[in-house]
């Protein structure tokens, strides 16, 4: 066990992490703003250098920390770099939780991260907001790692609040367009629904521990404390684990707060791969994974958990088979996997959840980033109708696509078989079958969505023949990112291969110690290899035809998909609408809202109460008061004389008489 | 004796204090307020306070009373400055607040169970000599600001009297 | 029997009489007297009560209040001619700078 590094004490060392690449944005965000004029050009290889060189550094230490200076499973909790908060016995430091689970999040974020920078520096290279764009991002992945590393709620709240900042930001990173600065902010107002939840959970949690008369020494929110009172928050555990899960449906897209994640394909698709894609979005999983300790308290809340997990999942699954938009799809599909990964935590098998999160991470921050590589080779078309056959004219970019979609199709052997597997047999064998029954129909529609949308855009004949002659294959820094994810999203899955199939279960046995829970670990063991290989050779088998089945729709049968939705209007219509959800919300609460806004708060409120009442009102009552009372000033001296002298009178006879 | 005179000189100033605000005549009004202050002079003789009584004529009937005449002169009024007492809606309201104060003060102090002036004095009370010791003893510091008083007094005077300098 | 409050009384009819001078007249040389009036009847209350407390502090006070209307004679007395150079009337009612 080493815990130097350069003769700095670990628990030093791991704030370095976040800090690297907040000095990047801090460095990026001083050079937009002196650029921003337009009179000095942006330099563009130093913004370059440090925008990458910061998350790369900071996943070297990373990769460090996790290597060579491993700690007991359970990790341990740094000394407060500072309190940030210490209110009597509200105690917030910063300090942070270094285990295996922060680690691994820890990996895939800055690993990912970097990798995304690089891409970035090709996909961005001729915007005008260079420089900004790459202030959001390093602050993006500051804010990640804060959320990620955090010892205690209230600085995990700092981290949520900061990506959710940091992806409203860069949502609307091109705002001159009304729409995207839109998209913008619902998913702002989205995000602040859900937390209004984790706030109130975390109040919640105070008010209980603290009335217990309890005297932790890093305050009542911190993780370490919150497992060794645990059994003190076993009345209120439900409440809290709701409240918080609306936290998670908020910033993880989950029924019925997802309506903003398709929306949020309107930033640049470098941030819909990291932010929406491999990242923020999976926070929601993560924080559920940190808190398991309060989840299995409540069985309720575990229950409600996976219901709107695999409920999310399929319903996204459903909207993403009919998407035209080949970004909206894999938003959809991202919905979906979110879905699957809450499906996981729901039943308790956390790494499962964990290990499905990494995963995607790899494979669907490829599909993004080959999107994005479709989008730029096609200069910004993104309608797969309009594309096909671009194969041959971007194969680096069809190829990674291709191996991303077998992985997230959940094809044997690359990285989503694994996981997927995984949730499928652990949610079989924890929770009730219904569920599994919806988890193992989305795993088909994943499979025909997926291949649906590699089909359209880079097999069969090209349907637009202006843009397919105009379409090149993206530069190098771009192509790179794609090939190293499209070699983890195969091999990402090798580290979890169940004992069914000859594997040692690496992930699951390296993540047991921090999950605790023996009564698990005996369903799974109860349950057998057979059934577990039985489940994967069924899903596997199910997956692979739907695939097929999009392939040959999609490739060659076309006419056949289109008669398809033809024959039946009414459905494809209302996938195609996405279930008209948005619609729902804008006449049930947007609308409502609105009327409210306008009619009551505005029209009456301010305006009349506000405005004419307070504001114009006191005006007019003082400048009324004082033209009445310059009657009294006449000028004539004689007057005040006499004023006067009836005070002094008045005066006078109190005292004397 | 003293009581005769007491009645004489506080009946001679009340009267020309009277004369002094119901004469239309500005001047006959001076000449009425010079009566007034010689009336008040000797009621502080009467109260053993000679050096005030002469500080009284001198200052008052002496040098205030002329700086008056002075600017009556000045001013050369004519006739129609000669104001009238005009009872106006103010004026009579001025008139009974004044009559009232009047009352007010008169019954509360008529009513005073006030003691006799019958205290047995020193031979130097109210002399120069242990006024002067008092002013240079004790009441140094406001002598010698009543001082600078006179002289911004005098300095404000000379602004305010010069022409304007266009 | 000459009675601390014979002189208390006159002083206290003097001032009711400056007051009325200074209310009831609009002649700005009318209502000075009368504040000379006032400031007498003032005096005079301070030297009958010296006289009745057998010290000699109430004479000096009135020295200082006797200084002091010779310095706002002065003064005073300058304002009026500067405002009749103005005005050219001193009859108050016909002044109103003080008009907001």
């Amino acid at each position: 066990m080493q815990n130097l590094l350069l003769g700095i004490p670990i628990s030093t060392v791991v704030f370095l992490i976040p800090l690297l690449p907040f000095l990047g944005a801090c460095f990026n965000g001083l050079v937009a703003l002196m650029c921003r004029s337009g009179k000095a050009p942006v330099p563009k290889p130093l913004v370059t250098l440090v925008a990458v060189m910061m998350p790369v550094l900071a996943f070297a230490l990373t990769v460090w920390l996790f290597f060579f200076a491993k700690d007991p499973a359970t990790g341990f909790t740094t000394p407060p770099l500072w309190n940030w908060i210490a209110v009597d016995d509200f105690i917030a430091g910063i300090s942070f939780k270094i285990d295996r689970l922060s680690l691994v999040m820890g990996l895939i974020i800055t690993g990912v991260g970097s990798l995304i920078h690089i891409y970035s520096t090709g996909y961005m290279s001729h915007d005008a907001g260079y420089a900004r764009y790459f202030t959001f991002l390093n602050l993006f992945l500051f804010a990640m790692l804060i959320l990620v590393f955090a010892g205690n709620l209230p600085l995990m709240f700092v981290g949520w609040e900061g990506v959710g900042m940091c992806s409203y930001f860069l949502i609307g990173f091109w705002f001159e367009d009304p729409q995207k600065a839109s998209a913008g902010k619902k998913a702002f107002i989205v995000n602040r629904v859900g937390d209004f939840g984790f706030l109130l959970a975390m109040f919640l949690i105070y008010k209980t521990l603290s009335q217990k008369g309890l005297t932790p020494g890093l305050g009542f929110l911190s993780f370490d404390t919150l497992e060794r009172f645990r059994g003190d928050l076993f009345l209120v555990a439900t409440p809290i684990c709701l409240l918080l899960f609306v936290g998670a449906m908020g910033k993880s897209a989950q029924i019925p707060l997802y309506v903003w994640l398709p929306d949020a394909m309107a930033g640049p698709t470098p941030v819909s791969a990291l932010i929406h894609a491999a990242t923020m979005v999976t926070a929601g999983v993560y924080m559920i994974a940190r808190l398991h300790f309060l989840y299995t308290l409540s069985p309720v809340a575990m229950e409600f958990v996976a219901t709107i997990g695999v409920s999310t999942a399929l319903f996204a699954a459903l909207i993403a088979v009919v998407q035209s938009d080949i970004k909206k799809v894999l938003a959809y599909s991202t919905v979906s996997q979110l879905g699957f990964m809450f499906y996981a935590v729901g039943v308790g098998s956390f790494s499962a959840g964990i290990f499905h999160l990494m995963t995607h991470a790899f494979f669907k921050a490829c599909l993004f980033l080959g999107s994005g590589s479709v989008i730029h080779g096609l200069h910004g078309e993104q309608n797969v109708w309009k594309m096909g056959g671009l194969k041959s004219k971007m194969p680096i970019t069809a190829w990674t696509f291709g191996l991303s979609v077998l992985a997230i199709a959940g094809m044997f052997p690359f990285a989503g078989f694994f996981s997927k597997d995984a949730i499928l047999f652990h949610g079989y064998v924890l929770g009730p079958r219904v569920l599994w029954v919806m988890g193992f129909l989305t795993a088909g529609l994943t499979a025909f969505y997926m291949t649906r949308v590699f089909a359209l855009t880079f097999l069969g004949q090209p349907r637009d023949h202006h843009l397919h002659d105009h379409a090149h294959e993206s530069p190098f820094s771009m192509t790179f990112a794609l090939i190293v994810l499209a070699i983890l999203a195969v091999v990402g899955g090798w580290v979890g291969v169940p004992e069914s199939l000859h594997g040692n279960d690496l992930f699951f046995r390296w993540f047991a110690p921090l999950f605790p829970y023996q009564e698990f670990y005996e369903k799974i063991e109860h349950a057998g290899r057979g059934t577990e290989l039985t489940l994967s050779f069924v899903t596997l088998l199910w997956a692979f035809h739907c695939a097929l089945l999009a392939f040959v729709l999609y490739s060659q049968k076309l006419n056949i998909a289109k008669n398809l939705a033809l024959k039946c209007p009414r459905v494809h219509q209302l996938l195609e609408n996405k279930f008209y959800v948005d619609e729902i919300y804008q006449t049930l609460i947007v609308n409502p809202l609105g009327w409210v806004s306008d009619k009551v708060l505005w029209k009456f409120t301010d305006q009349k109460v506000i405005d004419s009442l307070f504001v114009e009102g006191t005006a007019q009552t003082m400048s009324l008061a004082g033209r009445t009372l310059s009657l009294l000033q006449s000028g004539a001296v004689q007057m005040y004389a006499i004023l006067f002298a009836i005070g002094g009178l008045l005066l006078i006879a109190y005292f004397v008489l | 004796m003293q009581l005769a005179f007491f009645y004489f000189f506080s009946g001679l100033s009340i009267l020309s204090a009277l004369f002094v605000i119901f004469f239309r005549n500005t001047l006959s009004a001076a000449i009425a307020l010079v009566v007034t202050l010689f009336g008040v002079a000797c009621l502080f003789g009467l109260l053993e306070a000679h050096f005030l009584a002469a500080m009284q004529v001198l200052v008052y009937a002496g040098a205030v009373m002329v700086l008056f005449l002075f600017v009556i002169m000045l001013m050369n009024l004519g006739r129609e400055e000669l104001l009238k007492i005009k009872l106006a809606f103010l004026g009579i309201i001025g008139v009974i607040t004044g009559v009232c104060l009047a009352i007010l003060l008169v019954t509360r102090f008529m009513g005073l169970s006030a003691p006799l002036l019958s205290l047995d004095l020193g031979v130097e009370y109210g002399t120069v000599k242990s006024v002067g010791k008092l002013l240079f003893g004790e009441y140094l510091i406001p002598f010698e600001l009543t001082s600078i008083l006179l002289l911004v007094a005098i300095i404000g005077a000379i602004t305010l009297a010069r022409k304007p300098q266009s | 029997m000459i009675l601390l409050s014979h002189y208390i009384v006159v002083s206290a009819i003097l001032f009711s009489i400056g007051v009325i001078g200074v209310l009831c007249r609009r002649n700005a040389l009318v209502i000075f007297m009368s504040v000379e009036i006032m400031l007498n009847a003032a005096n005079l209350a301070f030297i009958a009560f010296a006289r009745e407390h057998g010290g000699m502090e109430g004479q000096t006070i009135a020295f200082f209040v006797m200084a002091l209307a010779a310095a706002e004679v002065a003064v005073g007395l300058g304002i009026i001619m500067a405002v009749f150079k103005k005005q050219g009337t001193i009859d108050l009612a016909k002044i109103n700078f003080l008009k907001g």
